[in-house]
């Protein structure tokens, strides 16, 4: 219906626009399911906007083609799922390293391997955060809806160029295949981050990573204005590779800080009912869809449940959920995997004896059911 | 108000679409919210066909349909695969000329003759799917033929369209030749 901002679409298809609304230039990808649809939209949207998509031979040249069309300027994306997913670790570390911006979504699937390519999972979150090797810390967004799919991949465009970082969606093939309604947000109702680009003159020297009083990387589009080096070694302020300690430490504390002293601005979530909550879910993605069916329905029986759905999984919100937590008898994590968020949680609250994990991992959605059933193992009521 | 329906057949048949279409008319014209989901294996055709749709005036969160109250069976093998799933009071729709059926559920089974009918009236059993959704724009309500009408011109252009607009309004026609019967109960 073009009129109307109403929408009824496939959480990919929701990905491929509100990537565009972002300002998406550049897609680089290889199809997999349960993600393809993403490709397949931008495939013929991108070109209507003077963007560029192009389908490379495998998921290690994709993430490699999106870090140089960001270098240029462009706003760059690629999505795959877990087995791409892990191709693409190596160069996710460069654009760390390097400080590129860039949006991977990761379409999660049954894993490890080839898995379940048709059945949903939650197992890449640890991925996510420690899939490339070396210290460094990560963006990681999530969302449980199409709405906030929409929300967070535009915001994931904004933090990438805010943090001059890769930012990693994290959706799971239930929302990535499920249909739902969804409202296309006027322009300019999210607003939306643009690169910061170099005041310094042509023909002046300028340098790619001497930060500005207020911490951030102004960029020069490569190939332009300013000639300057990028590399994945340890780098000086010219981008010139280096081993001089000092200049090493810093770096390392750079990455690291830029992205784990702003816990606080980076961090998105909802919250219901956590003020009278003896036993609080915590849960993120589409299993927080299931966790909130039956928070509600055991609210309407009288019991004190509450859910907190996290949508910023790194960097990881312990104060938050310490906070959220410290009136809870029983903090039940609802993931579908073996507890990657629940070890987060267990060690952020205050005692850990208090945090369960209701999880399931044969492949299909966690039902409301499930959850209801470890709730009754969890109070000691038996099954 | 929440409904579900678990739309079932082959590979081929369009029940995924005609889930799809029925969510939209609803998300588009009925003001109200849907969720659609559907499950596949790896294979590229053929197999059973399923999709879930839920129809709610308030927000949906789990998405996917366990107890349908409305499921929809066009091939022996969905019959005989869900027909046990349905909710007290629901119904079962299915096709006298595909199904060979049993009396298995605690579950009303309507016949629909959507195969003889398309093929009578039509020449071709092509739009099945859509006939199928005009019978049920009567039936259970929720969306209605005015609605469907609007979401498959938007859908399909030419002669496809014209076939399946007037295999909706075959589906329509349809159910006022059925047997009287005693209204669908869903909250």
């Amino acid at each position: 219906m073009p009129d109307s901002p109403i929408r009824f679409l496939q959480g990919n298809e929701v990905l491929a626009d509100a990537a565009l609304y972002a300002g998406l230039k550049f897609f680089a990808g290889y199809p997999i399911t349960p993600s393809t649809e993403t490709a397949e939209r931008l495939s013929y949207l991108l070109p209507r906007v003077g963007g560029k998509f192009i389908q490379m031979e495998d998921e290690l040249s994709s993430m490699c083609a999106i870090i140089g069309a960001s270098l240029t300027g462009l706003k760059a994306m690629t999505a795959t799922s877990g087995p791409g997913f892990s191709l693409m670790q190596e160069a996710i570390g460069y654009a760390v390293m390097a400080e590129i911006p860039c949006v991977i979504a990761d379409v999660q699937r049954g894993g490890p391997s080839t898995g379940l390519p048709t059945r949903v999972s939650q197992g890449d979150v640890m991925q996510a955060r420690w899939g490339t090797h070396g210290d460094h810390s990560i963006i990681t967004l999530t969302a449980s809806n199409h709405q906030d799919m929409f929300t967070m991949t535009v915001e994931a465009f904004n933090l990438a160029e805010t943090f001059r970082t890769p930012v990693i969606l994290l959706f799971d093939e239930v929302l990535a295949h499920m249909r739902e309604k969804v409202t296309i947000p006027e322009k300019d109702e999210i607003p939306i981050v643009d690169r910061l680009v170099t005041s310094v003159p042509r023909g002046t020297d300028y340098h790619p990573y001497f930060p500005r009083e207020d911490g951030r990387l102004p960029m020069s589009d490569f190939g332009g204005s300013h000639r300057y080096n990028v590399t994945g070694l340890f780098h000086d302020m010219w981008g010139f590779p280096t081993d001089k300690p000092d200049v090493v430490n810093e770096l390392m504390h750079h990455l690291v800080n830029k992205i784990e002293n702003r816990v606080s601005i980076i961090q998105r979530y909802k919250e219901y009912h956590i003020d009278d909550a003896e036993t609080l879910l915590i849960s993120y993605g589409s299993a927080a869809r299931s966790a909130r069916h039956i928070m509600e329905d055991r609210r309407k029986v009288g019991m004190n449940i509450g859910m907190l759905e996290l949508q910023t999984l790194w960097p990881f919100p312990r104060q938050l959920v310490q906070e959220k937590t410290k009136n809870a008898k029983y903090i039940v994590v609802v993931e579908m995997n073996m507890g990657q968020i629940e070890n987060e949680v267990r060690a952020s609250v205050n005692h850990s004896d208090s945090v369960y994990l209701a999880n399931r991992v044969d492949g299909q959605l966690i039902t409301p059911t499930d959850i209801k059933n470890f709730l009754r193992i969890i109070h000691g009521r038996g099954i | 108000m929440i409904c579900r329906f678990v739309f079932s057949g082959s590979g081929g048949q369009g029940v995924i679409t005609a889930a799809i279409i029925m969510a939209e008319a609803a998300v588009y014209h009925g003001g109200l919210n849907a969720v659609q989901t559907q499950s596949y294996g790896p294979e590229a055709r053929g197999g059973a066909a399923r999709a879930d749709v839920i129809l709610s005036s308030e927000e949906i969160q789990y998405p996917k349909v366990d107890r349908p109250n409305i499921l929809i069976c066009l091939s022996n093998l969905a019959y005989s695969k869900y027909t046990w799933l349905v909710r007290p009071g629901g119904v079962v729709f299915i096709d006298p000329h595909i199904i060979k059926t049993r009396r298995t559920a605690d579950a009303r089974q309507v016949e629909l003759p959507l195969y003889e009918n398309c093929l009578e009236a039509l020449g071709t059993t092509l739009p099945m799917n859509i006939c199928l959704l005009g019978c049920l724009s009567r039936l259970v309500g929720l969306v209605t033929p005015e609605a469907l009408e609007k979401v498959i011109e938007n859908r399909f252009s030419g002669k496809n369209a014209e076939m399946n607009i007037k295999a909706l309004h075959l589906g329509v026609d349809l159910v006022t030749r059925l047997p009287e019967m005693p209204p669908i109960q869903f909250l």
